[in-house]
C-alpha cells in the first residue's frame, strides 16, 4: 500500500521541479488526447510549442508572445504579493476592466487634443481605476471583516456591467453609426500605446511588466515590507509578534495588485485592443491566477509562466487552424497544465512511501 | 515600418511560393466567434464552409479557428491565416471589424469578408443578411399565438442589427394583436447557454409564453420546453430538434450560396469589394418549417407574409410608423431606407423600456 507522509519541511527540489514535471505530464497526456482525436500527437505538440518560437513565421509570433504574455505577467505579479501573504484577490479581471475604462476615458476626454502629457495621465488614471476597484474589497475586509475572495470576485461582474454601460453610452464613438464601442485609440496618436520599436511587440505594457518583475523581486528579497508579506503568509502568529499591521498589509497588497491589473487593462485598451468595447475583457485577470501559481508566486517564475501560457494560447491557435484541432481540446490542454501542477505540488509537502498494510 | 516591410516581403515571398500551387488551390480561412457546435450562428457559418468544401472539392482548402475573442486575439488569428497563405478570410462576427481592417492593411493581396460590419476597404467586403425580414414572420406568428399577450425577447447586444429585429418582430406582432407587450432582456453575449437559459426562465416567470432570442445557443429552447406551453423560434439555425414544440419555426442563415460565390470570385480573380445585404428573396434568410403547433390559418398568413417579403411587394418597415418617443418616422406607405436601418438605434412606438446607453 502507498501512503502519503507529510514532509517536516517542504521539499525545495520538488518545488522547483513540479512546474517542469507538470509541463512534461501535460505534453504526454495532451498528446494522448490529440491522438484520440485522430491527430498526430507529436505534430500537434510540436505545433503548439515549436511553431510560435522557431517556425517559419516566428518573426511574427515571437513579438505576439510579448503582447499576449505582458498583461498576464503584470497582473500575476500583483496577485502574487497578496497570495504570499494569504490575501486572495480573485477579482483582477474587474480591476483590469476598470483600469481600461479609467485610462481610455482619461485619454478620450482630451480628444482630439495632441499633447505629450496625455498618455502619462492615462497611465496614472488606469492604475488609479484598478486601485480604486481593489480598494472596495480591501476596505470592506479591514472595516467589516468581509471575505475578499467573494467581494473581489463579485465585483468582476459589476465591472463588466460598467464596461457594457460605457461602451454603449459615455465612451461610445460618436462617429460609430450607433454601434457600441469607443473611438479606436490606435488612431489617436497622443493616446496610443504604440510599439516602441515597430514589429517588436514591445509596447509600454511589456516594459511595465518587466519593471514589475524587478521591483517585486527587490521588494520580496530586500525590503522589510516584502519580509512582512512573506512572514504573514508563512507564519501569521510570528508576523503579529514582529509588529506587522494586518490592515495596512491588506490595503497594500490589494491596492498594488489592483493598480497593476488596472495598468494592464490600460495598456491593453490603448495598444493591442485599441477600443473600449463590451467584450473587451477576455479573461486575463483569471488566467493570471494560474500564471501566478504556475510561477510559484516567484517574480522570475511568473515571468516564465506568463511566457508559457502565452505560448500555449498562440500555439493552440496555430494548431487549430493548421491541424484542425477543436478549440475545446486546446482548452483541455491548458487545463491539464494547472491540474498537473496542483497534483504534483502534493509532492512538495508530502512524500510517497510504500507502507506495509497492517491487519486490523 | 520594419514590421510592415517584413510582412510584405513575407507575403510576396508566399505569393511567389504559393503562386504556382495557388492556381489550382484556393485557401479560405474562417474565424468564428463561438464553437462550431453552438447550434446557431457559428454552426451555420461552418455549414457554409463545409458547403464550400463540397462544392469545390480539391480546388479549395479551408481552415478555421473557433471561439476567437473579439480584439487582439482575432487580429492574431487572421494574421496567422494570412501568413499561412490564405487567399480569402471570412471573419464572422461584428466585433472583428477593426481587427479585420488592421490585418487587411498588412496583407493587400489577401481578400477579407467581414460579416455584419460597416467598414470596407480595397480588399475588405462586408456582408450581412436582412434578418429583420425573418423577424417580421416571427412577430406575426408570435402575436397570433400568445395567450398571455406577453412576448419575451432575449437580446444579445443593443446594436442596430438586434434592435432592427426587435422592432420588426414587435411591429408585426402588434399588427395582429394590439394588446401584445414585449419584455426585453439583454444578455450581453452571443453565446452563453447558462445566461441564455436564465434569461428565458426570467421571462417565462414574468408571464411570457413566447420567447424570441437573438442569442445563438439552444438553451432558451430547452428552458421553454421545461416550462411547457411556451413557444420559441430557432435562431440562426433551424434548431429542429426542439420541433414541433416549443420551437414552432425558425430563422435560418444560409451563408452557403454567398460563400461559394465569393470563393469562386477569388479563384477567378474577379473578386471586388462589395457590400451585400440580402434577405429572404435571394435565400440568405430562410424561414424554417412552421410546425403543426401553429394553426393552419396562421401558418398560411405567415407564409403569405414571407412570400411578400421575398418578392419585394412588402417591406418589413412600412409606414405609418412612429418612434418610441412619439415622433414621426415613416409616413403612410413609406418604407425605411437602408441607411436608417443600418444604424437603427431607436425603438418604434409602443415598445417599453430603453435601449441601454
Amino acid at each position: 500500500m502507498i501512503v502519503l507522509e507529510k514532509r517536516p519541511q517542504p521539499s525545495k527540489a520538488w518545488s522547483y521541479a513540479t512546474p517542469l514535471v507538470a509541463v512534461i505530464a501535460t505534453m504526454i497526456f495532451g498528446g494522448i488526447l490529440f491522438a484520440l482525436l485522430g491527430k498526430n500527437p507529436v505534430e500537434a505538440i510540436g505545433t503548439i510549442f515549436w511553431e510560435p518560437l522557431f517556425g517559419e513565421f516566428a518573426f511574427y509570433y515571437r513579438p505576439q508572445l510579448l503582447v499576449k504574455g505582458a498583461p498576464l505577467v503584470l497582473i500575476a505579479i500583483g496577485l502574487s504579493l497578496g497570495f504570499r501573504a494569504g490575501i486572495w484577490n480573485i477579482g483582477a479581471e474587474g480591476q483590469y476592466i476598470m483600469g481600461a475604462i479609467f485610462g481610455a476615458g482619461a485619454g478620450l476626454a482630451f480628444y482630439p487634443l495632441d499633447a505629450w502629457y496625455i498618455f502619462p495621465i492615462m497611465v496614472l488614471a488606469g492604475a488609479f481605476g484598478g486601485w480604486l476597484w481593489a480598494m472596495i474589497p480591501a476596505f470592506l475586509k479591514v472595516r467589516f471583516g468581509t471575505n475578499e475572495i467573494l467581494v473581489s470576485l463579485m465585483l468582476v461582474y459589476v465591472a463588466e456591467q460598467f464596461l457594457a454601460s460605457v461602451s454603449l453610452g459615455l465612451l461610445k464613438n460618436p462617429e460609430g453609426f450607433g454601434f457600441p464601442g469607443s473611438r479606436n485609440l490606435q488612431s489617436y496618436e497622443s493616446a496610443h500605446n504604440a510599439e516602441l520599436i515597430a514589429g517588436s511587440g514591445m509596447h509600454w505594457g511589456v516594459v511595465a511588466a518587466f519593471i514589475a518583475v524587478i521591483f517585486s523581486y527587490v521588494l520580496l528579497n530586500r525590503h522589510m515590507l516584502g519580509f512582512h508579506i512573506r512572514l504573514t503568509g508563512e507564519a501569521p502568529r510570528a508576523a503579529k509578534f514582529a509588529g506587522v499591521n494586518p490592515a495596512r498589509l491588506i490595503l497594500f497588497c490589494l491596492g498594488i495588485s489592483g493598480a497593476l491589473a488596472g495598468l494592464a487593462g490600460m495598456f491593453e485598451v490603448t495598444g493591442p485592443s485599441g477600443q473600449v468595447s463590451i467584450d473587451f475583457n477576455v479573461g486575463y485577470g483569471f488566467t493570471a491566477i494560474i500564471v501566478a501559481f504556475l510561477g510559484r508566486l516567484h517574480p522570475v517564475g511568473i515571468l516564465l509562466a506568463g511566457g508559457l501560457m502565452a505560448l500555449t494560447y498562440i500555439g493552440g491557435e496555430i494548431a487549430q487552424s493548421q491541424l484542425g484541432l477543436p478549440a475545446a481540446a486546446i482548452q483541455v490542454f491548458q487545463g491539464m497544465l494547472l491540474f498537473f501542477l496542483l497534483a504534483f505540488d502534493l509532492l512538495t509537502n508530502y512524500r510517497i512511501r510504500a507502507a506495509r498494510s497492517e491487519v486490523a | 515600418m520594419k514590421f510592415k516591410s517584413l510582412l510584405t516581403t513575407a507575403t510576396i515571398a508566399l505569393g511567389l511560393a504559393t503562386g504556382a500551387v495557388a492556381q489550382d488551390k484556393t485557401k479560405v480561412g474562417f474565424v468564428y466567434v463561438g464553437p462550431v457546435g453552438d447550434g446557431g450562428w457559428t454552426y451555420e457559418h461552418n455549414k457554409g464552409r463545409l458547403a464550400v468544401e463540397e462544392h469545390f472539392g480539391d480546388k479549395v482548402e479551408t481552415v478555421f479557428v473557433e471561439s476567437v475573442p473579439e480584439g487582439p486575439d482575432a487580429e492574431r488569428v487572421m494574421t496567422q491565416m494570412a501568413l499561412d497563405g490564405a487567399d480569402l478570410i471570412f471573419t464572422t462576427s461584428f466585433g472583428y471589424m477593426d481587427p479585420t481592417i488592421n490585418v487587411a492593411k498588412k496583407f493587400p493581396d489577401v481578400k477579407f469578408e467581414h460579416a455584419t460590419g460597416y467598414k470596407t476597404a480595397d480588399n475588405v467586403s462586408v456582408y450581412s443578411a436582412r434578418f429583420y425580414e425573418g423577424r417580421a414572420v416571427q412577430g406575426h406568428i408570435a402575436g397570433k399565438m400568445t395567450k398571455s399577450n406577453t412576448i419575451g425577447y432575449i437580446g444579445s447586444y443593443p446594436i442596430p442589427e438586434v434592435i432592427r429585429g426587435i422592432n420588426s418582430a414587435y411591429i408585426h406582432a402588434k399588427k395582429v394583436n394590439p394588446d401584445v407587450e414585449f419584455k426585453i432582456v439583454w444578455a450581453y453575449t452571443w453565446f452563453d447557454p447558462a445566461k441564455e437559459a436564465d434569461a428565458a426562465t426570467v421571462l417565462i416567470e414574468q408571464g411570457a409564453d413566447v420567447i424570441l432570442q437573438h442569442t445563438d445557443s439552444t438553451a432558451p429552447q430547452a428552458a421553454a420546453q421545461e416550462a411547457g406551453n411556451v413557444i420559441t423560434f430557432g435562431q440562426a439555425s433551424d434548431m429542429g430538434e426542439y420541433a414541433p414544440m416549443p420551437r414552432v419555426s425558425s430563422i435560418i442563415d444560409n451563408w452557403a450560396p454567398y460563400y461559394i460565390a465569393r470563393v469562386q470570385a477569388v479563384a477567378d480573380g474577379t473578386w471586388s469589394t462589395a457590400n451585400t445585404w440580402d434577405g429572404i428573396g435571394p435565400g440568405m434568410v430562410e424561414i424554417g418549417e412552421i410546425s403543426d403547433a401553429v394553426p393552419a390559418d396562421v401558418k398560411e398568413e405567415a407564409l403569405a407574409l414571407k412570400a411578400a417579403l421575398a418578392d419585394g411587394s412588402y417591406h418589413a418597415f412600412t409606414g405609418p410608423l412612429k418612434k418610441q418617443d412619439g415622433s414621426d418616422w415613416l409616413a403612410d406607405g413609406e418604407t425605411a431606407d437602408d441607411g436608417t436601418l443600418a444604424g437603427m438605434n431607436f425603438y418604434v412606438e409602443g415598445l417599453e423600456g430603453e435601449i441601454p446607453q
